[in-house]
């Protein structure tokens, strides 16, 4: 009888120290991110899809198709075609198909890279209706990012000068793919 | 008539086989399995006469995607077997490699190598303590635990720049070192965890509805364990001191002072209770590795860029939050394995639900099956 | 002949004009006791889903109106369209009809319950009772969805409702006798009347009456929490367990009903319980009483079931028989036997 006295004691204190705990956490600011409307900053070493790196004194990729990320890659979601252009001394990247469908982000690809001519990049939001949208020619997004560029920069000086940082230019990227569909 | 009074109550004579029973299909699709497990119940009433898991529906090959790759391409796989303790994975499979072509870890990657594993099997065991709660019907502690585990998922991040399959040791070391901040970071998450472990036993260990739904309930004998290979902390709270980081040693876990837990119940409360104490314990590595964190490079010299392993076979086991993972590697001196052969902890921890369940009633059952923590694309491969 | 006839018909519309305020005061009333049940079971909704974000530290709803609270009624507007599925083989008409008997108890209940001392549906003097009665079919409503489902899932849980709800039945009711009997009436607006004055008048701090009284609500509350299948007692929709328990092949507005009735259901006795224990719409300090205490009182309880749900575990199903049959039912029938004790010895000093 007293033991069960005492346990009904003992086990009513814990529901109640309980219940403190948790009215504890109701007045506590919350902790959530509210997603569409606030997003995080992505990681300095955040791995997202692989992107081209440009070489910042031609401003074209700097991946000449030698295709080694092609075989470091463990789903083969990489297709690399290159070709000698007229005049150049090295080969030069023509196509780079990334299936982004296959891709398991390991980072194969970026470690196999002696030159580092491809890095992840810092986009997230990747959503889409149809799935060719994720297979993705690396090197015709560069291209497009390339000639929006040149054509910000011919533009007049009402056009707000911006340092465009890689990064910077990647929502763009993605908000032209949208309008495609 | 007293046939048909029993046939309604479902009372059954001790010894006699159970009249009438039926079958309760629990998943694949069953917020309690986790996962796509399914168990089939033979039910009288809500008592299991026989709990039948049927595995194989997140099959994915592993190991035969072993066979076919390069060592460093099957990697990337190793974190998503249990992608809960992803690192620990990795560090099984990287540890089976360096064994065999004998690469040397400089000691500064071994230490990160310990505080990654460990920070990964506390946020490891806050998605079981959280999800084990929902599978009690207690849903808020699910999101406190989150909410530390988002910590510790920030910290990993920032130093793999994944967030769940991280992939970050390497044949040799690590793909890279890790900042200042990350070390503060990790201190300072030490700091926060330490009360807020105090509060979850407040809210949820000392709670008398909870303690009553697990005391005593699922009771697992070490014999049952020894039977069918459970590891990890089924066989720690059935009062086996079995942990793989002090029976076979590896990595830098010599170097520390830490304590096994291990609870002699046997019972759901003690694979729990297990559980809380391996994060204090987790928690108490993570420190002593940071003060003693040494410098220097955190990758090996000469690690050839083709990896050919002599041939042999190699194994390599590490303690990973469900039990003993182990790899091992059968080689024939080529770039590609003969036969990668993983020995899973959550297989076997499963197996024992059909002895153990006889007899439970249903929520118990999928109490105890919560206590065992089951990671279903584990026990698949 | 003729005369008497005109005569007969002349007296009949007078007894109807004579009672023709009462019929439309009794319609505005039900009507409006059914508008505050339907409003109340769709924003208790909203409540419980913000009581729980802000107990799990989350914002909770945000997006549909003002903080969300347009939120129940897009829900609602979604059930609705939807298609209501009468999956084959279940037996069609009960599996319908349960949602109606579900819902319907707790809306005639609600209509003796005493908001203040005018504001009442239906003052009459067996309003406890007729609660009661009608709880019981609340139980039964339950049971027949479950069962008329055709799924196991809901067959157990059909099972699980009925034992627990016999179960917690007895203490509830014996701890309602001590109430009558403290009280001396079945008239819920006597019973708050019963309690007028400051705090220490209110069933609940009733010492000197049952020194157990604390103990009493307590039981009551715990039962309340049964009755209305509520964490930590949530049998019947153990989603970690039954999937939606009883409710698992309903969809559309038929688990919509559902879904409302639980919440009627925790309006009612949470009513219960203020009207019983906390004094009704008396204020606690013996002046300026009025509805306003009914309901801040009513909407305390409600949060702290709220609150409950979300800090608790769900109860083991022997666990749950096990303190209605060894603690509850015991504790009450010994407060029952203290208090009709200490009636028998003080009434006569006090009167």
């Amino acid at each position: 009888m007293k033991s069960a006295l005492k346990e009904i004691a003992v086990g009513f204190n814990s529901l109640i120290t309980g219940m403190r705990i948790t009215l504890g956490q109701f007045f506590k600011r919350s902790v959530t991110l509210q997603y569409p409307h606030e997003s995080l900053k992505m990681s300095e070493r955040f791995r997202g899809h692989i992107e081209l790196v440009k070489d910042p004194a031609t401003g074209k990729a700097i991946c000449y198709a030698c295709k080694l990320c092609e075989r470091a890659c463990p789903s083969d979601c990489i297709i690399v075609e290159g070709a000698k252009l007229d005049g150049a001394k090295k080969r030069s990247v023509t196509t780079y198909q990334l299936d982004f469908t296959k891709c398991s982000l390991c980072g194969s690809c970026v470690e196999a890279c002696r030159d580092g001519a491809i890095r992840f990049s810092h986009d997230y939001n990747l959503a889409s209706l149809s799935k060719e949208e994720f297979v993705m020619d690396l090197f015709k997004r560069l291209e497009t990012e390339r000639e929006e560029e040149e054509r910000r920069e011919g533009k007049p000086a009402s056009a707000v000068p911006v340092a465009v940082k890689p990064e910077a230019a990647q929502p763009a990227a993605g908000q032209t793919k949208v309008e495609v569909k | 008539m007293t046939e048909k009074a029993d046939f309604l109550t479902g009372d059954v004579a001790a010894g006699q086989p159970p009249r009438e029973t039926f079958v309760l299909n629990l998943g694949p699709q069953h917020p309690a399995t986790h996962g796509v497990l399914r168990v089939k119940m033979t039910m009288d009433g809500e008592y299991i006469v026989r709990a039948e898991p049927v595995c194989g529906y997140i099959h994915r090959m592993q190991e035969k995607m072993g066979e076919n790759r390069t060592y460093a391409q099957f990697l990337p796989n190793t974190s998503r077997i249990d992608y809960l303790s992803a690192m620990t994975y990795t560090h099984a499979f990287v540890g089976a490699v360096e064994r065999a072509a004998k690469i040397p870890v400089p000691p500064r990657a071994e230490y990160i190598r310990v505080i990654t594993s460990e920070l990964n099997r506390i946020s490891s065991h806050l998605v079981w303590w959280g999800a084990f709660l929902l599978d009690l019907g207690g849903f808020t502690p699910l999101l406190y635990a989150f909410d530390d585990r988002e910590k510790i998922l920030d910290l990993l991040e920032a130093i793999t720049g994944a967030r769940l399959t991280y992939c970050y040791y390497r044949f040799g070391g690590l793909c890279n070192d890790v900042d200042d901040s990350f070390i503060k970071g990790t201190r300072e998450f030490v700091a926060h965890m330490r009360p807020r472990l105090k509060m979850y036993r407040g809210l949820v260990t000392e709670n008398i509805i909870f303690r009553k739904r697990l005391e005593g309930i699922g009771p697992i004998s070490q014999e049952m364990c020894r039977k069918y290979g459970a590891t990890g902390p089924v066989i720690r709270g059935s009062g086996v001191s079995y942990d793989v980081r002090r029976v076979e040693p590896y990595s830098a876990y010599p170097e520390f002072d830490f304590e096994i837990p291990t609870f002699p119940g046997g019972d759901s409360m003690a694979r729990y209770l297990v559980r809380m104490e391996e994060m204090v314990q987790s928690l108490r590595i993570i420190e002593q590795a940071l003060d003693k964190l040494p410098a220097g490079p955190v990758m090996a010299d000469k690690v050839p860029r083709v990896l050919k392993l002599p041939a042999g076979d190699y194994c390599y086991a590490v303690e990973a939050a469900r039990g003993r993972f182990a790899v091992r590697i059968v080689s024939d001196n080529k770039e590609i394995p003969y036969r990668v052969k993983l020995r899973t902890p959550s297989l076997s921890n499963l197996s024992l639900f059909e002895e153990a369940s006889k007899g439970m009633l249903l929520p118990d059952a999928l109490a105890l099956m919560g206590s065992l923590d089951l990671v279903i694309p584990d026990i698949d491969r | 002949m003729m005369q008497s006839l005109s005569g007969f018909i002349a007296g009949f519309w007078q007894f109807i004009a004579s009672l023709w305020p009462e019929p439309l005061r009794l319609v505005l009333f039900l009507g409006g006791i059914m508008a505050f049940v339907g409003l109340n079971a769709a924003y208790l909704v909203w409540v419980e889903r913000k009581g729980a974000a802000r107990f799990q530290r989350r914002p909770g709803p945000t997006e549909v109106g003002y903080a969300g609270l347009l939120q129940p009624i897009a829900d609602a507007v979604k059930l609705l369209t939807k298609q209501l599925i009468v999956p084959a083989g279940v037996d069609a008409t009960l599996f319908r009809a349960a949602p109606l008997m579900v819902m319907a108890p707790a809306l005639m209940s609600l209509a003796v319950i005493p908001f203040s001392d005018v504001l009442s549906a239906r003052n009459i003097n067996v309003g406890l009772l007729m609660i009661f009665a009608f709880g019981s079919i609340n139980v039964m409503a339950l049971m027949l969805g479950g069962w008329s489902s055709r799924n196991k899932y809901a067959i157990i849980s059909a099972a699980r409702i009925v034992s627990q709800n016999v179960a917690y039945e007895i203490p509830m009711l014996l701890v309602v006798i001590t109430m009558v009997m403290v009280t001396g009436t079945m008239n819920l607006s006597d019973i708050v009347k019963a309690q007028a004055g400051p705090f220490w008048h209110w069933n609940l701090f009733k010492v000197w009456v049952n020194p157990l009284m604390p103990v009493t609500f307590l039981i009551f509350y715990i039962c309340m929490l049964a009755e209305t299948n509520r964490a930590p007692f949530d049998m019947a929709e153990a989603e970690s367990e039954l999937v939606a328990g009883a409710y698992t092949e309903y969809s559309g507005m038929g688990f919509g009903v559902f879904f409302m009735a639980e919440y009627a259901n925790i309006l009612l006795g949470c009513s219960l319980a203020t009207v019983l224990f906390l004094g009704g719409w008396q204020s606690p300090i013996g002046i300026w009483s009025g509805v306003v205490w009914f309901l801040l009182k009513l909407y305390f309880l409600v949060f702290s079931v709220v609150w409950i749900r979300w800090t608790f575990p769900r109860t083991q199903f022997y666990g749950l028989l096990n303190l209605s049959w060894k603690i509850l039912i015991p504790v009450s029938l010994f407060t029952l036997i203290l208090s009709s004790a200490m009636l028998k010895l003080i009434k006569p000093f006090a009167a």
